[in-house]
């Protein structure tokens, strides 16, 4: 075989492997991924028993803790009362930063009963912006 | 007082970068360039021949494929040494 | 002083302005001095941002309250350390932190290329002096670090968040900059390069260094993200593909394909377009780097600022004028990148570098998607998707594991074409570590994950080939020299630095990969709720909760901090293997919404993480008190210090201090259980070992070689080759 039809051939092989390993990619992304709602949407077209990504504020006052059970309220960032907020039931790791008013993304299950279940250590805080302890909304 | 430090700031500045435009134009050898790129390439050149000795005293080359890659190399740097040559 | 500064910031911002015009005509021949002047406008800038960053730094450490930027990011509490370190931890700060490092990386490079690619060089810094326009335009346009109050300052500013109060704090953000930074740099001598068509050894060389150097800075910066992540926070994990952490890390990965590849052009003339499309990828990435950190585009643990602001639309513009000038550019200059040489066997040292560079740029698409991937997910269906931890780990493991062998292969062989007998021979030995790795490793209980078997192969592998290389060389140069073995070690080091701090880093990171796969395959992670005298069982270890904690911090007089924890005795087999202590600290608000009392529990908290680290695992403990029977104690004191409001201050604050004091020792004697998080981990200290491993050999590789040595050997090379060439001729 000569030089050119032995690079060419290489050439192929490369280049179909790239093809495979990205259509790979794209077509797992797609079925992998957890849709990322805000609470609101979250409560408007939720389907039992898939995964969503949300991200939110928490509700001042709402975090209670039972046992190894964190529950909390998340509204939408812009949201201007809790009217339309979430309650989730999660367990596992807790960042520091937790608190009212913070934000939070979390991955969440819409459950039978119709309640929101956190996947256990997703809750992630983003760190607060100003870092000033201020944070008097609802 | 703040205002004496930003003229300062300002003067400096101006004084600092319009230094090499108060001189005048040094004329530099048109073959400057070319001269650099032929020494980078020498350079490159002898650290080849190192790296091809290394390479067949640890045992990666055999004793002939050694040889003849040295042979090709420093015929490459004498090529190199004679275009050197040929600017001067 | 704020005038002062913003006034440097407008010099410089007007001072780059004009250098970019003169760089661009001192480009062209007898125009010289215009080139000149532009490189002393970098200088000039260097020295006008330096001293505005050195106002700002002084307004901090003198707690100067008038500067908008002091009063909401420190306090008169803060400690002087952290006072430095919260200069950069606001968006404006942090913009001046990026132009200080910028201006001063880039009078370092100018000043060390003032002699030579005379032709490039004008270019290059038209290149780095628009980078600096656009960052000094930001900081005077849109996010000025010297903003004063209106009125009078205030008396106390609002603090560092504590999170932040980490060494780590100090260097981290200073060595990811100046990864960001010192990438530009290659990318503006490439730019200058492809203008002035001088793709060349000489262009290649300087651009290695430079290279070098940002890979290095940007792995030190990752690095000490991972470490502060793991002992500060309180999840116990090093990486979790936040996107701000893939931001540098897609930078890296084109940095480490580049170094490679640059090898093949200085030795073939071959992958002149890989080349450099890596070294503007690499610019591109660290500008979208810096972009995805400051722009709060997309969801991240580090969401410094709020969405939508106008420096993602700026940013986003700046990003695509970088893309569409790079495909212009290389497109236009595609004659001259054509290569020398073509590829002559599979099995040779470029060939496998050609692969692994594949595998690199593999790594990187796949991580850019995953990052991405919100964003393009919407573009395409109109819907935000986000992909976790587990979807990456599917896609990285395999490639980094194939990364790993190619590095061992790679270097074993030789240029152009490897003796096949030869190349089997020296891989006998790897592979016969590969395989014991993999017997002792399903020895010692590994069998449950195919994928961290197939790493610890391919790493003893990977070790194999570099030991043999180190063991060989060192034997060679033995032969050559009589040199006692360490010694002979030592010089051979010293003469081939880029080879062997090459292999040192090979090395480093077979031991990081190790440390990663055990600690991610093998953990034990549980998560109980303890009374005191009771035992949690993990990893094969007794965790006794021995007794609670409360103390209170005091800084200057003032409480600082009120830390609950717990003091933990671990026990394998009945002995005692160590005694930890993990707290929380509740750092007080000022939220006058709260009562008095309760400002002190609702505030911010950390973790103090207890860790016992060592070479075959580690154990790590956070704890989470339960501070809600105290709540009853706590709203009584609030009403108490809430009506009792004509207390004189003094007398008051040592009421408080008295109550506070009470209610910490009474969570002493009467303590609720609490929740723990006890995480058994082996090989976690791999992983900062091989770090540092890496860190060692990418310093070795990129020092410069002593001048004498170089001149010596260039002599009796230059005699050699005379001779021969005089031989050939006569």
């Amino acid at each position: 075989m000569d030089p050119s039809r032995k690079r060419r051939i290489r050439l192929g092989v490369a280049l179909s492997t790239a093809v495979l390993l990205a259509a790979a990619l794209v077509y797992t992304s797609f079925s992998a991924s957890s849709e990322a709602v805000k609470p609101s949407q979250l409560v408007a077209q939720a389907v039992p028993g898939r995964n969503y990504h949300l991200t939110g504020k928490v509700v001042n006052g709402s975090i209670r803790h039972d046992g190894g059970v964190t529950w909390f309220k998340v509204r939408d960032r812009d949201a201007t009362t809790s009217a339309k907020a979430v309650e989730i039931r999660y367990t596992g790791s807790v960042p520091d930063p937790f608190a009212n008013g913070r934000e939070v993304i979390v991955d969440v299950k819409k459950g039978t009963a119709g309640d929101y279940i956190g996947a256990p250590d997703s809750l992630i805080t983003k760190c607060p912006s100003k870092f000033s302890a201020k944070t008097k909304q609802t | 007082m703040e205002v004496i430090l930003i003229i300062l700031a300002l003067a400096v500045v101006v004084w600092v970068v319009s230094g090499p435009l108060r001189r005048a134009e040094r004329p530099e050898a048109a073959s400057a360039a070319r001269r650099a790129g032929l020494q980078a390439a020498k350079e490159a050149k002898y650290r080849e021949i190192r790296d091809a000795e290394l390479d067949w005293r640890t045992g990666k080359l055999s004793e002939r494929d050694y040889r003849e890659q040295d042979r090709r190399l420093r015929a490459e740097a004498v090529e190199i040494l004679r275009e050197l040559d040929e600017l001067d | 002083m704020a005038v002062v500064g913003r006034a440097c910031l407008i010099i410089a911002f007007v001072v780059s302005i004009y250098g970019v015009g003169a760089a661009i005509h001192g480009a062209r021949p007898g125009n010289r001095r215009f080139a000149e002047s532009a490189r002393r406008s970098v200088y000039a800038i260097a020295g006008l941002v330096t001293f505005s960053f050195a106002i700002l730094e002084g307004a901090f450490l003198t707690s100067n309250f008038s500067f908008v930027t002091v009063v909401t990011h420190s306090s008169t509490t803060t400690p002087f350390f952290y006072k430095a370190a919260a200069a950069w931890s606001s968006q404006e700060g942090s913009l001046l932190l990026w132009a200080f490092l910028l201006s001063v990386w880039s009078s370092v490079v100018l000043t060390i290329t003032r002699n030579r690619l005379r032709d490039v060089t004008p270019y290059a810094t038209a290149v780095l002096l628009g980078f600096a326009t656009f960052f000094l335009g930001l900081l005077v346009f849109t996010n000025s670090p010297f903003d004063t109050v209106a009125g009078p300052a205030p008396v106390e500013g609002s603090g560092l968040n504590p999170l932040l109060r980490h060494p780590s704090m100090m260097t981290h953000p200073i060595a990811l900059y100046s990864g960001y930074t010192l990438a530009a740099v290659p990318f503006a001598f490439a730019i200058g390069a492809l203008i002035a068509r001088r793709i060349d050894a000489e262009w290649i060389a300087a651009t290695r260094r430079f290279a070098l150097g940002s890979w290095l800075a940007l792995g030190i910066g990752l690095l000490l993200g991972a470490r502060w992540s793991y002992v500060e926070l309180g999840w116990g994990g090093y990486w979790a593909w936040d996107p701000v952490e893939n931001a540098a890390l897609l930078p890296w990965l084109t940095a480490t394909a580049l170094i490679h590849s640059i090898q093949i052009q200085e030795k073939r003339g071959m992958l002149k377009i890989w080349n450099v499309s890596l070294t503007l990828a690499t610019g591109t990435l660290a500008i979208v780097g810096t972009f995805l950190v400051r722009s709060g585009i997309l969801d991240s643990i580090h969401a410094f600022v709020e969405q939508g602001n106008e420096i993602a639309w700026l940013f986003t513009g700046l990003i695509c004028v970088m893309c569409a000038g790079s495909i212009a550019l290389v497109v236009s200059r595609r004659a001259l990148l054509a290569s020398e040489n073509r590829i002559e066997a599979l099995l040779s040292r470029e060939a496998v570098f050609l692969m692994n560079n594949l595998v690199l740029v593999a790594l990187t698409f796949v991580v850019f998607w995953g990052t991405f991937f919100p964003l393009i997910s919407e573009a395409l269906t109109g819907e935000k998707h986000a992909l976790g931890p587990p979807w990456f780990g599917k896609y990285i493991v395999p490639l980094t594991i194939i990364l790993a062998v190619l590095s061992g292969i790679g270097p074993v062989l030789s240029w152009r074409r490897a003796t096949g007998l030869n190349a089997r021979r020296n891989f006998a030995i790897p592979i016969l570590l590969a395989g014991a790795a993999v017997v002792v490793s399903l020895a010692l209980g590994g069998g449950r994950s195919l994928g961290a078997e197939l790493m610890f192969a391919a790493c003893a592998f990977l070790l194999g080939c570099v030991g043999q290389e180190f063991w060989r060389g060192t034997r060679a140069r033995r032969a050559m020299s009589g040199e006692a073995l360490p010694v002979a070690l030592v010089s051979l080091v010293r003469r081939n630095r880029r080879r062997y701090g090459g292999y040192l880093v090979h090395a480093g990171v077979a031991l990081l990969f190790v440390g990663i796969a055990a600690s991610s395959a093998f953990q034990h992670v549980i998560t109980p709720t303890l009374q005191v005298g009771q035992t949690a069982h993990v990893g094969g270890y007794a965790i006794h909760y021995d007794r609670p904690t409360g103390t209170i911090t005091t800084k200057g007089g003032r409480l600082e901090r009120i830390n609950l924890g717990s003091d933990l005795t671990v026990r394998q087999g009945g002995k005692v293997v160590t005694r930890l202590h993990t707290e929380r600290g509740y750092y007080p608000t000022d939220d006058s919404s709260l009562g008095v009392v309760s400002r002190y529990f609702e505030g911010e908290q950390t973790s103090e993480v207890g860790l016992k680290a060592g070479a075959r695992r580690d154990i790590w403990t956070v704890v989470s008190p339960d501070t809600d029977p105290l709540r009853p104690i706590i709203s009584q004191g609030d009403k108490v210090f809430g009506d009792a409001k004509n207390l004189p201050p003094s007398m008051g604050a040592a009421l408080l201090g008295q109550a506070i004091r009470g209610i910490v020792n009474r969570y002493e004697r009467n303590p609720p259980p609490a929740q723990f998080r006890f995480i058994v981990s082996p090989l976690v200290s791999w992983i900062w070992f091989g770090a540092l491993v890496i860190l060692f050999g990418g310093a070795i590789s990129i020092w410069p070689p002593p001048g004498g040595a170089t001149r010596r050997v260039r002599a009796r090379y230059l005699a050699r080759v005379g001779r021969e060439s005089a031989a050939t001729t006569s």
